[in-house]
């Protein structure tokens, strides 16, 4: 076991990914000499060398498009979004070929490029740099699309990314980036697969389904509600797409209440599908509607005004408690 | 307001030419080729039959077999100079029009057919032909190009990339970013614009001030315009141009400068927005008319060679057309197959439940 940091466990998953597979490569802006804007890929250059590890002209869509012409000559390149809101410009790469150019060549293409991207809010950044576009990537068939919320997924789901051999879209939760925990590099038995949800906190009265940087926020609100005589589960989903639906409808069937907790809006978020799905399933089961917690159906505001629109612990509480009146 | 459409330019465009419309043979100082009269008559049997295959295919759209078809009518040379200088182990990114280069690559023309008949997305395996897939989102595939031209430099491979794209395409952001990314990494690959005069109903003066060939030197690249209805001077310049990319000179832009003789594809009407003089002088310098013409005046072919291959053009048509019918649609299923590479939960749960829902039909 070693105590490293979310950002730190990224960098050492990279790292023994590449030293794996000599066809992985690092892409993206500022990864090189500086380690990224966030010091994720911090040394690799320096290890691995220019060839492995591209520092690239800035423009996203050349970023993913030329990972694609990469992959294509079986190379297994990990791209770096600098920050979740200028993924747009890559957007229509990753949409319109990443997703779905191994469909049109009937299999005989595989694309396993992963496509990192900080996101979130909370850090008092300015406009486009605290986004959770998730919801836009779910809705695109062909890509997976996962988030890691603590050290130890963060260090095997970049690794399972990576061995992939379908595009992975894979949301890292900024603020969480130096927040430090326990990873076992030397074993990967308890590693969990990439594409199933955990249980993070067990309960009996109200499932908690959420992911990358609000699982933390949810893991203290249960922590809140235990002291007030609610016992809360945590589902940390890990992956959007596809999702675990056998974890999140078997502990639905269990605690007959669900609230979805996510940054991005709720306004056709991610939340919508999931309450979607658990009605169909879980519908004579449910005490009460599955509700949303989750950012308002306006832009991110200034930084000044994040702490009202990011969902905390009282929202997350109070989306509980109108959970309980029904 | 009226553009002047020269503006910008410091000189008048050059253009690089071997063989006249009238099928003479011209030298130019920078590129010649030497072929054999047998490589020339090979070349003639290419063009004359990519051509067939295009007017087999818009005959299947017109009666309905084809959803649309994208014609090359016109641009034959350009393709079939580009695509035989091709070695085996150069890569080709092709748009949805190259249907001479995947001749050049031996893809089945069948194969071409799948797309348009709406039986799959794509219907070869790149890797078998060096011929990516067709890409129709404009000029997308550029950046394709040049991430594996910078793969082929990581593997010190002996190879290079060549991507095709329209003038229409030089005004999208991947391709101008493809140009950057080539030329900072130097990377082995040869951008090969068909400038064809038309985006659809838009003339190129919407989408340049300068000659295309011009846009190279901003990007750090030499640019050359050619005769694009000349099959000789696109062998010979873009076979210059991708030695000099397997032997590190980095990227080069070509601008074959042609006309689309047809329309944009079988479902546009050109009447609407050119007259048609412009297409009576095009017609003048038809690309197979002119090496026929040179085969003719240097007593390289006699009438028995034009007409076995007018023969075999006739054979290939029909083969094509009797290949196309026989296409079998997919099975309804097959919506779910390819969507990724590994297992994928959703996606088996769907298919379930969409085969049992048809299987509730047949009870």
């Amino acid at each position: 076991m070693t105590v490293m940091s979310l950002s730190k466990a990224l960098n050492e998953g990279m790292r023994k990914a590449m030293e794996d597979d000599p066809k992985v490569l690092i892409m993206g802006e500022d990864v090189g000499k500086l380690g990224g804007v966030f010091r994720v890929t911090d040394g690799l250059q320096k290890d691995f060398g220019e060839d492995r590890v591209i520092d690239t002209p800035l423009a996203e869509s050349g970023i993913i498009g030329t990972a694609i012409g990469l992959a294509l000559r079986g190379y297994r390149p990990v791209c770096e979004i600098q920050f979740d809101g200028f993924v747009f410009p890559a957007a229509d790469q990753i949409i319109t070929q990443l997703a779905k150019m191994p469909m049109r060549s009937l299999g005989a293409i595989k694309l396993p490029v992963v496509v990192r991207i900080p996101c979130g809010g909370g850090i008092g950044a300015v406009e486009h740099h605290s986004e959770s576009p998730e919801a836009y990537f779910t809705h695109t068939a062909g890509l997976r699309v996962v988030a890691c919320s603590n050290p130890a997924d963060a260090y095997s789901m970049i690794q399972q990314a990576i061995r992939s051999d379908d595009p992975v879209i894979f949301f890292e939760p900024k603020r969480r980036y130096w927040e430090k925990a326990d990873v076992d590099t030397a074993d990967t038995g308890w590693w969990t697969p990439m594409d199933k949800g955990l249980v993070v906190r067990p309960g009996t009265d109200l499932t908690l389904l959420t992911h990358g940087p609000m699982v933390k926020t949810c893991l203290e609100a249960a922590q809140a509600a235990e002291e007030e005589g609610r016992s809360l589960e945590v589902i940390d989903l890990r992956s959007l797409n596809p999702l675990d639906q056998p974890l999140v409808m078997d502990s639905v069937r269990k605690t007959g209440r669900a609230v979805v907790v996510h940054e991005a809006p709720v306004n056709n978020g991610f939340g919508a599908e999931l309450a979607a799905r658990i009605t169909e399933r879980c519908f004579y089961h449910l005490e009460s509607p599955v509700l949303r917690a989750g950012g308002f159906s306006t832009p991110y505001p200034p930084s000044k005004l994040e702490e009202h629109y990011l969902p905390d612990l009282d929202r997350v509480l109070d989306a509980v408690d109108r959970a309980f009146a029904y | 307001m009226t553009i002047d459409a020269s503006r910008g330019a410091e000189a008048p465009p050059e253009l690089v030419q071997l063989l006249t419309p009238e099928g003479e043979r011209v030298q130019h100082p920078d590129y010649d080729i030497d072929l054999t009269p047998e490589e020339v008559r090979s070349l003639y049997r290419d063009l004359v039959l990519v051509r067939r295959v295009d007017l087999e295919a818009v005959a299947l759209q017109r009666q309905g077999e084809l959803g649309i078809w994208a014609s090359l009518l016109g641009q034959e040379a350009a393709q079939i100079g580009s695509g035989r200088a091709l070695t085996d182990a150069d890569m080709a990114f092709p748009t949805y029009r190259e249907h001479g280069v995947a001749w050049c690559r031996d893809v089945d023309p069948v194969k071409l057919l799948g797309l348009f008949r709406g039986v799959n997305h794509g219907g070869w395996d790149p890797k078998e032909h060096n011929f990516h897939l067709y890409t129709i989102v404009i000029g997308s595939q550029t950046l394709h190009a040049v991430g594996y031209a910078m793969g082929i430099q990581r593997d010190d491979a002996d190879a290079a990339t060549i991507v095709y794209f329209g003038d229409g395409a030089t005004s999208q952001g991947d391709v101008n970013e493809s140009f950057i990314w080539a030329s900072v990494f130097n990377a082995p690959i040869v951008f090969f614009c068909q400038n064809n005069q038309w985006a659809i109903s838009e003339p190129l003066e919407k989408q340049t001030r300068i000659p295309l060939y011009r846009r190279a030197s901003g990007f750090g690249f030499p640019g050359v315009r050619v005769d694009g209805n000349d099959v000789f001077a696109c062998l010979a310049v873009t076979r210059q141009a991708l030695k000099n990319a397997r032997e590190g000179q980095g990227p080069m832009l070509i601008e074959a400068f042609t006309y689309r003789m047809g329309a944009h594809t079988t479902t546009d009407d050109p009447t609407r927005y050119r007259v048609a003089s412009e297409l009576e002088a095009w017609k003048l310098k038809d690309p197979i008319e002119r090496v026929k013409a040179y085969l003719f005046k240097n007593e390289l072919a006699d009438q028995e060679f034009l007409d076995a291959v007018e023969a075999e053009a006739d054979q290939l048509g029909a083969d094509l057309r009797r290949r196309c019918l026989a296409l079998p649609d997919p099975e309804p299923t097959a919506i779910f197959e390819h969507v990724y590479a590994e297992p994928h939960a959703l996606i088996d749960e769907e298919r379930a439940q969409f085969a049992a829902y048809l299987e509730g039909f047949e009870r």
